[in-house]
């Protein structure tokens, strides 16, 4: 069923990113997506950014031409919502590295809140473009989390990608989770870095969706639909599958390399 | 355990449940996935000559376990891509039953010859989409087109051609009829029913298309009523479609004249592993009322005596085959 909630605040996050919050009462867990409506244009799949109590929130980056539109949307604005849907992090880990790429630190940010609520230990290696782009970094520090960054010009942090951020993070500490969101080819690559420690993975995949209801199959990966199956998915399901971190499916469904 | 193999328009499926056009259809491991968990056969998303995106979300409106509302848009990767999902499924050993839309008897004949030709072991015709401008029921309401796309295709390749059938229209019995003067080796009814959603608060339809089609166990009566008044009509087998939820909805299906159901808003509603079930639940309750073959039941609701409540019947009751 549809709930349709006036947005109640708007964040602007960092310059290509937004946060909407708006009231929606239903249990949501970490990982959990919604169908975000936007009356008169589209509605899309937005991993929650904010989880816990009665105010919800989502975290958009300024992409396609819909997720502009969702940028555009003001407080008090009418939205749709429908959800929450999809898989959580298991958040029974106590030391727990995050890896987050770009927008990918949305969904993370409440897992992380979950897991420092329990008291477990959270490393985040957060990676952006450049350092006005590094999302939820102060969120993660105010939550007690330790915070690494990489971007891409090295205007903070290391420069490169956060995938070496990842990999030193990995030698040096004794983690039992890592939770990762991001492009998919760098999630490959900290899958890869965390199977030579033996640490289980989940990543959060995205992908493109109608129905949210694992019946269309828009956002079919391999044997798996992203909607139901995941969007979080422990990693030793997703490595075997050929098109993850290489094709995605467009709209038609028409396989397309990332 | 009762046997649930059927034999329809020449092939041979180890069960009745078909994957329905448009559920896990836009993959070939998903319809290998669906065939993994159970069905009989599994049929394409319905294919056009050229990619569409389909309309924009929202797509679906949901009603709990009743059904939901769907326009999808008859989104689909094209002709030319879409084998290679095929292949996918065949490896996997499905029977695939191919479905294709297009806009007249022209485009239907060269679509199925391109599908037909990708080890498809039948072909379904989507002559029933409420939803798609210029496709679907906009070609598919009068008999007389019908007869003439059927007729086309049938002209253009070897195997089993089944026309799905809409329900809006007055007479959809008609449109059975038509299919089978036209050539067809069965018909599917029925695909979904026209229908609308309204949002009060933001004063406008919920689905971005406006109208929709209804499906799931809502319209349940409505396929039952499609099938048999089909039954009466046509010599050719049915396939039941129309909220079939359980092995006593696909019964149902079959003693109204259905020989196979597809099942595809259930899969919303349960997951794939509802194909196993079915399956395991329609065995049962076969037994239970002393069928022996599913085959058996076909039609028999039609002028077929009361049988005595609850326990195994004569086998006289069961003897009319159509």
């Amino acid at each position: 069923m549809r709930s349709v909630v006036r947005v109640s605040q708007r964040v602007q996050e960092t310059p290509s990113t937004v946060t909407l919050r708006f009231p929606f009462d239903a249990k949501a867990a970490p990982g959990q997506f919604v169908m975000l409506w936007i009356p008169g244009d589209d509605e899309l799949p937005m991993s929650l950014s904010y989880t816990e109590g009665d105010s919800k929130g989502v975290t958009v980056k300024a992409m396609g031409d819909t997720s502009r539109r969702i940028q555009s949307v003001r407080v008090g604005d009418p939205v749709g919502i429908r959800g929450p849907y999809g898989t959580r992090f298991d958040v029974a880990a106590r030391n727990i590295l995050i890896v987050g790429g770009g927008s990918g630190a949305a969904v993370l940010a409440p897992a992380a809140d979950r897991a420092r609520a329990g008291r477990a230990s959270v490393t985040v290696a957060l990676g952006a473009t450049t350092r006005h782009e590094l999302l939820f970094a102060d969120r993660f520090r105010a939550m007690g989390a330790r915070v690494e960054v990489a971007t891409d010009d090295g205007s903070e942090g290391e420069r490169g990608f956060v995938t070496g951020v990842a990999s030193r993070l990995l030698g040096a500490g004794a983690f039992d989770a890592v939770w990762t969101c991001g492009p998919e080819v760098m999630m490959r690559k900290v899958i890869d870095a965390a199977a030579v420690r033996r640490v289980p993975v989940a990543c959060a995949v995205e992908r493109h969706m109608k129905c949210a209801l694992g019946m269309c199959d828009a956002c079919a990966l391999g044997p798996f639909h992203v909607c139901t199956d995941g969007p979080v998915f422990d990693a030793g399901r997703l490595v075997d599958v050929p098109d993850f971190g290489r094709y995605h499916r467009d709209p038609s469904g028409r396989r397309v390399p990332f | 355990m009762a046997d649930l193999t059927v034999r329809l328009a020449g092939l041979t499926l180890r069960n009745p449940f078909v994957l329905a056009s448009g559920i896990w259809g836009e993959s070939g491991e998903s319809l290998a996935g669906a065939w993994h968990a159970g069905a009989g056969a599994v049929v394409t998303k319905s294919i056009g000559s050229l990619a569409r995106s389909g309309f924009p979300n929202p797509t679906v409106e949901t009603y709990g376990r009743w059904g939901m509302l769907n326009a999808m848009g008859l989104p689909n990767p094209g002709i030319e891509e879409y084998p290679r999902e095929i292949e996918v499924a065949r490896r996997a050993g499905a029977p695939v039953i191919g479905s294709v839309f297009g806009g007249d008897a022209e485009e239907f004949a060269r679509l199925a010859a391109r599908i037909g030709s990708t080890g498809v072991v039948a072909i379904e015709l989507n002559l029933s989409c409420p939803h798609a401008e210029g496709f679907g029921t906009e070609v598919g309401s009068e008999p007389r087109d019908v007869e003439a796309i059927v007729r086309a295709v049938v002209r253009e390749v070897r195997i089993p051609v089944i026309a799905k059938i809409t329900p809006n229209t007055s007479d959809p019995e008609a449109l059975a009829a038509a299919a089978e003067r036209g050539g067809a080796a069965a018909v599917s009814a029925i695909n979904t029913v026209r229908g609308l959603a309204i949002d009060v608060r933001l004063r406008r339809p919920v689905l971005a298309h406006g109208l929709g089609g209804l499906s799931g166990p809502a319209i349940k009566p409505v396929g039952l009523a499609c099938v048999w008044q089909a039954f009466g009509k046509v010599g050719i087998p049915l396939i039941g479609i129309g909220g079939i939820a359980s092995a006593e909805d696909a019964l149902e299906y079959v003693m109204a004249g259905a020989r196979a159901v597809e099942v595809g808003t259930a899969v919303a509603v349960e997951g794939i592993g509802v194909f196993g079930r079915l399956a395991r639940d329609l065995s049962g309750l076969l037994d239970e009322l002393g069928i022996a073959r599913l085959e058996d039941a076909v039609g028999i609701a039609h002028g077929a005596p009361a049988p005595p409540v609850g326990g195994a019947s004569s086998d006289a009751l069961l003897t009319r085959s159509p």
